[in-house]
């Protein structure tokens, strides 16, 4: 599998460090239940298809990069920075 | 024993280079270019092997990669290579070869009394025999059946042999040098692409030295080997023979092996292709027809017949029947006669074939048999006879008139000698047998959609593609050399241009000599034929696979069993399971089922193939990362002052770290005992450089560390340390460390060795994609900073000769304090840190100077007796102290049971939080950290904890997870984690380890076993 760096390129799947599904929603800081800590922590839907994930360019540029991926093809569609320079060119 | 060695002939053999190799210790003469196998064939040798279950005497089936007979064990010793196909393996002056699961050999077998138990051998014979009462007697049969069943086996000894790992990029891959592959490569070659052409064999054309026709004007094989000269010339193409493409993964990355021959140092190369486009161009495989006794020795295939004719300049056998369905083989019957190999009959179950294959046939004055089969091989240790049966109208006709017909001839089919039901014999020494061909799809199924049935050719042929590749050639079930070569041509025409190369169509003029084959792809000239019905009473067993020895029977027998579907099927009876991948095996078997089914085949489906497509040796995929290359070694800066100190240095994690600096004549326990009273008593000095090291700045450094810690760090002041618990999200604890302020804005955290990439992917993803808010910046340090720990009760006299810039003292240097100053002569960062619990202290300076300041320390300080401690000592002394380390934050345990509950801030919300303070991580009942003393002897971590005698333990309670002996407490104490453990200081327990024999009696006490009110760290 190869995945297209913002930063460095395309490059093999083997530099990156899978961090999981990038739809699971972070309940905020200040949250004090641990109903949607739960559901953060430890649900998942798995899908088969398009998902989103987190990937780190652990032995590049050490990005966050959020891929968009076909999870039955390994097809990679896209790959952008996480956080504020991810939005938009 | 009579050789078949043709007196001429053998394009791949150079008669004036003979030598000799041994099978079974026996000599056996070859040329220079022969396989093992064809010059065992032409030596006369009819069995080679012994079958996997059964013990049957096989021989040599085919010519190529799909031989599911003759494996082989080629050297000895650490060189010992178990299952090496023979059929494709050149034989070498000398090589040792011999034969596998057979004792004392394959000729004269012990183990062939298998074949009395034969019935017992069935489908799902492990699964059938081994439940209910005598599941428990698996264990007792398991050697016996291991011994039994099975291939040859690998050496225990180190391989001396060097693998290597290449990569290597293309525009286009094209795999396989057949007449499709040549013509592809040539078209996207003269078009300007960067081609690599992988061929498994060593040389070009695949199977068109097997033809008779010219291409372009040039006979068949001469124009492969223009092609292939032409290729080679070319600068943007590579050539890669001996080169198997085994897998195909995904973004067009395939695997292949290369074998490299035995010349120069390495045995094989495994090659990473990435390509653009793909064109596979693997070929198409014979396959054989189902009937009794259709393993024996000399039953073998009708191409494999004619390529050890044409390549090897040997006969298959001196007297030969061939049974067939397809025009193909007619042709190939035609060329064997020619090269004037003896045939004595051709039987096929069709009623008529053109005229233009059974005129050469009849003018070579051999008989053809129509509308009859092979129902049977006779023999024992080679086929001795054919038993031959009518089909069809023939056999209703010869039920019906049950007469004797007079032996004669009408219309050149030769009528058989009359007997019940129209059976007879045919003495003959070799079946060569072809049920049609079936392409090797293998590649396209790993990367494509589900296979496709074409009807006419009775086979599956490659679905829709799911990455960039072409198929092109036999692959596609092409029929005749003319539509191969040009759907090669137009392939890489098509690949080319895609790639935006400007490649122009040219259409290649082939003539093939022998008239009548089918022409059109829609032709097959088959006779969908897959298996005969066995005639007598007491047939011998059919076999499907001959690999796993998988019969006909066995392949009903599953199906009857509710085993219908295609995948099943090969899971229960190992149908196509072998490493022949089932090459010759899986259609029929499918063929069967389907007719168990009373269902059309493409009903039943294929199983999906996946990697590898052929044998791959571990090593290959090893490379070179074996031994001590297995991973990376990490060494500390300081790691040569630690040689020169006498370490014994040992693995920890990826760390190469000084275990104890033994004295002359010392042992690990007197060494480490020793090291840890040293410090107690006077001063040590310690390598800590392996722990992580982060430097955490900006404005917003602080809040980030309260969200990262369960503790407070925006109030530390600048030039304190403080401890630091860190959760994972899931509310267990992650890691322990220390963080410095070094400035307003500034800091630098500390985090295990063993965690200290973990912790620097866990700050990065919370900045990243949490609170990207936040004004922070991490930088890994790790490596920027030698660490040396000194500790002990005159560390601080030790550090006040070297240190200028700060005062020493207690009171102007107090415990946690942290101070930027020089020593001797070198910035550094100080720490008055203790993990040993005397007064201590942790000093960074630039990686560079860490060796200068270590043999600075042990110079200026030998008046002190400064002396090292190592990884041993180190633990004897957190343990005296109930820190704990790696053993106990094994990730399953929540700061309540490590007593660190008061670290969980209540003011403030940190990572992990609401989780970790979910009731049943601190419920009544949980493991606790607690202390062990030993009472009678020495007990060792991984022993668990329970409260009865050896021999009615009762169950475990809990487990010892660090021990060492302590020279303070002259005893051997260790850390546990224990069942509600702090509330049972003061009982007894044992520590069970029945594995390694032991059961230590042990007292439960508190972890802080030395100095438990820290009255020493502020000595």
């Amino acid at each position: 599998m190869l995945i297209p760096c913002p930063v460095c390129g395309m490059r093999d799947a083997g530099e990156y460090h899978y961090r999981g599904d990038a739809t699971a929603e972070r309940p905020p800081l200040a949250e004090e239940a641990a109903e949607p800590w739960v559901r953060y922590v430890y649900e998942r839907q798995n899908p088969r298809g398009e998902h989103l994930e987190f990937w780190q360019h652990v032995h590049g540029c050490r990005q966050f990069l959020v891929v968009r991926r076909n999870t039955e093809t390994h097809e990679v569609f896209e790959a952008r920075l996480v956080g504020p320079f991810g939005q938009g060119e | 024993m009579a050789g078949f060695r043709l007196s001429s002939g053998g394009s791949r053999i150079d008669r004036s280079r003979p030598f000799t190799f041994t099978f079974d210790g026996s000599p056996v003469e070859a040329f220079a270019g022969d396989t093992i196998a064809s010059a065992l064939m032409a030596s006369g040798r009819s069995i080679v092997a012994r079958s996997f279950k059964y013990h049957r005497p096989r021989g040599i089936f085919s010519a190529g990669a799909e031989e599911p007979n003759a494996l082989v064990t080629v050297g000895s010793g650490g060189e010992r290579e178990p299952n090496v196909n023979a059929a494709t393996r050149l034989a070498a002056p000398g090589l040792e070869v011999s034969g596998q699961n057979a004792w004392p050999s394959v000729d004269r077998d012990i183990g062939a009394v298998n074949q009395v138990f034969a019935p017992f051998f069935g489908a799902g014979f492990y699964y059938k025999t081994f439940i209910g009462p005598l599941r428990r007697s698996w264990m007792w049969y398991e050697p016996a059946i291991r011994r039994a069943a099975g291939m040859g086996s690998a050496s225990l000894d180190p391989d001396p042999a060097r693998y290597e790992k290449a990569n290597v990029f293309a525009d286009l891959l094209v795999v396989g040098a057949g007449p499709a592959g040549l013509a592809a490569a040539l078209a996207a070659g003269r078009a300007g692409a960067r081609v690599i052409l992988a061929e498994a064999e060593p040389g070009p054309g695949g199977a068109i030295d097997l033809e008779e026709a010219t291409i372009d004007g040039a006979p068949a094989a001469e124009w492969a080997a223009m092609a292939s000269l032409e290729l080679s010339e070319m600068a943007n193409v590579r050539l890669m023979p001996r080169t198997h493409v085994w897998g195909y993964y995904d973004g067009g990355v395939l695997a292949a092996l290369e074998d490299c021959g035995g010349e120069g140092e390495t045995r094989c190369r495994h090659w990473r292709i990435e390509a653009r486009q793909v064109i596979l161009a693997t070929g198409a495989c014979e396959r054989p027809i189902v009937f009794s006794g259709n393993d024996r020795p000399g039953v073998m295939l009708a191409s494999a017949g004619l390529a050890y004719v044409r390549r090897y300049g040997t006969a298959p056998g001196g007297s030969i029947v061939l049974f067939c369905n397809n025009d193909e083989a007619w042709r190939q019957a035609a060329l064997l006669a020619e090269a004037g190999v003896k045939i004595a009959a051709i039987v096929d179950p069709r009623t008529e074939v053109p005229g233009t294959l059974a005129g050469p046939i009849a003018a070579k004055g051999i008989d053809i048999i129509l509308s009859h089969v092979v129902a049977a091989a006779k023999g024992a240790r080679r086929v001795e006879a054919a038993v031959i049966a009518p089909v069809g109208e023939a056999a209703r006709a010869a039920e019906a008139a049950r007469i004797d017909r007079p032996a004669g001839e009408a219309e050149g089919e030769s009528v058989p000698p009359a007997s019940p039901g129209g059976v007879f014999e045919i003495a003959a020494d070799t079946i060569l047998v072809s049920g049609g061909h079936t392409p090797i799809i293998n590649l396209a199924s790993q990367a494509g959609g589900p296979p496709v049935w074409r009807e006419e050719i009775a086979a599956f042929v490659p679905g829709e593609p799911r990455q960039d590749w072409i198929a092109a050639g036999a692959m596609t079930g092409a029929p005749t050399l003319e539509i191969a070569v040009n759907q090669g041509a137009e392939a890489g025409t098509l690949a080319a241009n895609a790639l935006g190369f400007n490649a122009v169509a040219k259409e290649l003029a082939v003539q093939i000599q022998i008239q009548g084959l089918r022409t059109s792809i829609q032709d097959g000239g088959l006779l969908p034929l897959f298996e005969v019905e066995p005639v007598g009473e007491k047939p011998d067993k059919a076999f499907v696979d001959l690999q796993h020895d998988v019969t006909a029977d066995d392949v009903r027998l599953a199906g009857r069993e509710g085993f219908v579907e295609a995948e099943h099927l090969k899971r229960y009876t190992t149908l196509g399971m072998a490493n022949d991948q089932g090459r010759t095996s899986a259609i029929n078997g499918l063929a069967i089922l389907a007719g168990e089914r009373q269902m059309p085949i493409p009903a039943v489906g294929t199983t999906r193939f996946r990697p590898p497509l052929a044998p791959v040796p571990l090593g290959a995929i090893v490379g070179r990362e074996r031994g001590h290359h297995m991973r990376p070694i990490r060494r500390s800066p300081l790691h040569h002052a630690h040689l020169e100190a006498g370490a014994e240095m040992m693995h920890a994690g990826l760390w190469l770290r000084p275990r104890v600096y033994a004295h002359k004549g010392e042992g690990l326990f007197a060494a480490y005992t020793r090291e840890a009273r040293h410090v107690r008593a006077k001063v040590g000095i310690a390598d800590v450089s392996t722990l992580g090291k982060i430097e955490v700045a900006g404005p917003d450094a602080g809040t980030f560390l309260d969200r990262v810690y369960t503790n407070t760090f925006s109030t530390l002041p600048v030039g304190k340390a403080r401890y630091g618990l860190m959760l994972r999200e899931d509310g267990f604890v992650f890691d322990d460390g220390t963080a410095w302020r070094l400035a307003e804005d500034r800091y630098l955290v500390t985090t295990t060795t063993a965690k200290a990439a973990e912790v620097m992917m866990h700050m990065e993803f919370l900045l990243a994609a949490v609170w990207p808010e936040l004004k922070t910046t991490l930088a890994s340090v790790s490596d920027q900073y030698a660490g040396i720990a000194v500790a002990g009760p005159r560390s601080r006299a030790l550090l006040a000769r070297l240190v200028d810039g700060t005062p020493m003292d207690r009171e102007a240097f107090p415990f946690m304090g942290v101070r930027q100053a020089s020593i001797a002569g070198v910035p550094a960062l100080i720490a008055r840190l203790s993990f040993s619990g005397e007064n201590a202290y942790e000093v960074y300076v630039g990686a560079d100077c860490g060796p200068f300041l270590w043999s600075e320390l042990l110079r200026q300080g030998a008046d002190l007796e400064v002396a090292p401690y190592g990884l041993e000592a180190m633990g004897t002394l957190r343990i005296e102290k109930g820190h704990v380390a790696g053993p106990e934050l094994n990730g399953r345990v929540s700061a309540h049971d490590l007593g660190l509950g008061k670290l969980l801030s209540k003011k403030k919300p940190f990572v992990g939080k609401p989780l970790a303070l979910r009731p049943a991580l601190s419920e009544e009942g949980r493991m606790e950290l607690v202390g062990l003393l030993a009472t009678d002897a020495a007990f060792r971590s991984g022993a668990h904890l329970v409260a009865g005698t050896e021999e009615a333990p009762g169950a475990s309670e809990g487990h010892v997870t660090s021990v060492t002996y302590s020279p303070e407490l002259r005893n051997h104490i260790g850390l546990a984690m224990l069942k509600g453990g702090r509330k049972r200081h003061g009982q007894t327990l044992f520590a069970a380890d029945p594995i390694r024999g032991a059961h230590c009696r042990v007292e439960i006490v508190s972890p802080h076993f030395v100095d438990p009110q820290g009255e020493r760290l502020d000595a």
